[in-house]
């Protein structure tokens, strides 16, 4: 089974991304902020984080630039999940190595849509009928 | 859409499917049921309404279709996109390296998600298309999503169904909460109001004719009809691309599938068994709301 951190200081927004990461099949670990993140991180390499970024303590852009530099860090494959949705914000985060990225709000099949794009989810046949 | 017509389509669609919307999902409505307009040959979602409040059962029958099964998104079921880049491409740079030119066609071209992932394969093609012409004619039947085609403006949740962020970030700009194309990618797409009932001659030849999750909406006789004109429209060694749930096969022997390639067919050099210009179905008019 896959796994998932799921890094957001909203409880509410954890336990919707939760449902649906669980109903994609991923075993999930949840973090409030960028530094439980890392230390989750540095216990167990996840294959997927799903991260907010503007959080108390450390931000998700710096712990995407730390996770980056940790050994294996490269593995797990990084989908910002926030309310930031300017264009500057995306181009700092694919620059610090994010796979992909969802503006806030998001439903179920966006983050079906990016986990498929990043290659975590098989892609399913959509039916056209 | 107004918000007595979304309540209305909310309640209709939960009572008929089950399907459960929010209510901020005004963006699925339109992007789902413009599309069904303009096949029902009405205006807009306010005329379907109407139609629907009248007792259409067919016309509810295929909004409740509509909504819980068929969306139009960029590079809707990746596949045909994997075919075009890895297969339908290299063979015409090859049979076309003369010439240098290739003409597409986007016969369903809806509010512009295919043509320009089209769009945005070739560009990401890079140089090998230097000092090609490629033309992509996106038609379509409502001239309202035409105008959305056009103008290449999507909303936040249109731009991440199917769209890696590289391209968003790459080919788009944003505007508030609204992300537009760019002019270089909007200006390699012709649009033209086109009932595939009519006479499409007038479009000239084509080398790539995408065909998508239209002709599910016609009965046999009309695909077959259509298949005909689309193998007239297209050169002996074009490609043929239709939706996922869709085939020529027990219908029609104009095209021939392509081995091992799902979704994409070749002309077979046959030719269609009854030519039939486009007066001769009234039937079909009258399904379509006429």
């Amino acid at each position: 089974m896959k796994t998932c951190l799921v890094v957001d200081d909203s409880s509410v927004v954890r336990k919707i991304a939760r449902r649906i990461l669980e109903d994609m099949d991923f075993q999930i670990t949840e973090a409030e902020d960028g530094e439980q993140a890392l230390a989750s991180c540095k216990e167990a390499m996840p294959d997927a984080v799903l991260l907010d970024w503007n959080m108390p303590v450390m931000d998700g852009y710096e712990f995407l630039g730390n996770l980056r530099r940790l050994p294996g860090g490269d593995v797990p494959k990084v989908v910002f999940c926030t309310t930031e949705n300017g264009m500057d914000h995306i181009s700092r985060a694919l620059h610090a190595g994010a796979n992909e990225y969802i503006m806030k709000p998001f439903d179920k099949d966006i983050v079906t849509a990016k986990f498929q794009e990043v290659g975590l989810v098989a892609l399913t046949e959509q039916s056209s009928v | 859409m107004t918000p007595p017509d979304y309540e209305y389509l909310r309640k209709l669609l939960k009572d008929h499917s089950g399907l459960d919307l929010s209510a901020d999902k005004q963006y699925l409505i339109e992007s789902r049921l413009l599309p069904l307009s303009r096949k029902c040959g009405v205006s807009g979602i306010g005329e379907l309404v109407q139609k629907m409040k009248g007792g259409s059962s067919s016309i509810i029958a295929q909004v409740v279709e509509a909504m819980t099964t068929n969306e139009t998104f960029f590079f809707r079921d990746k596949v045909p996109f994997d075919h075009f880049r890895d297969t339908i491409m290299p063979e015409m740079l090859k049979a076309r390296a003369s010439r240098k030119s290739i003409r597409i066609w986007c016969a369903a071209g809806s509010t512009g998600q295919e043509p320009y992932s089209l769009a945005m394969a070739l560009k990401e093609m890079g140089a090998v298309l230097a000092g090609w012409r490629v033309e992509i004619i996106a038609t379509d039947l409502s001239t309202e999503v035409l105008e959305k085609s056009k103008s290449g403006v999507y909303s936040q949740f249109e731009v991440q169904r199917g769209l890696p962020i590289q391209l968003l970030v790459k080919y788009f700009k944003q505007n508030g909460e609204l992300w537009q194309i760019s002019p270089e990618l909007r200006a390699m797409v012709q649009h033209r109001q086109l009932n595939l009932l009519h006479d499409f001659s007038q479009l000239g030849t084509f080398d790539i004719i995408f065909c998508r999750n239209v002709l599910i909406y016609f009965d046999q006789d009309t695909k077959i009809n259509i298949f005909g004109r689309l193998a007239k429209a297209m050169e002996g060694d074009g490609f043929l691309v239709l939706g996922a749930a869709e085939t020529v096969v027990g219908l029609t022997d104009v095209f021939k599938p392509f081995p091992d390639k799902r979704g994409l067919y070749r002309p077979s050099g046959a030719r269609a068994a009854s030519p039939q210009g486009a007066t001769s179905m009234p039937k079909i008019a009258a399904m379509a709301g006429r």
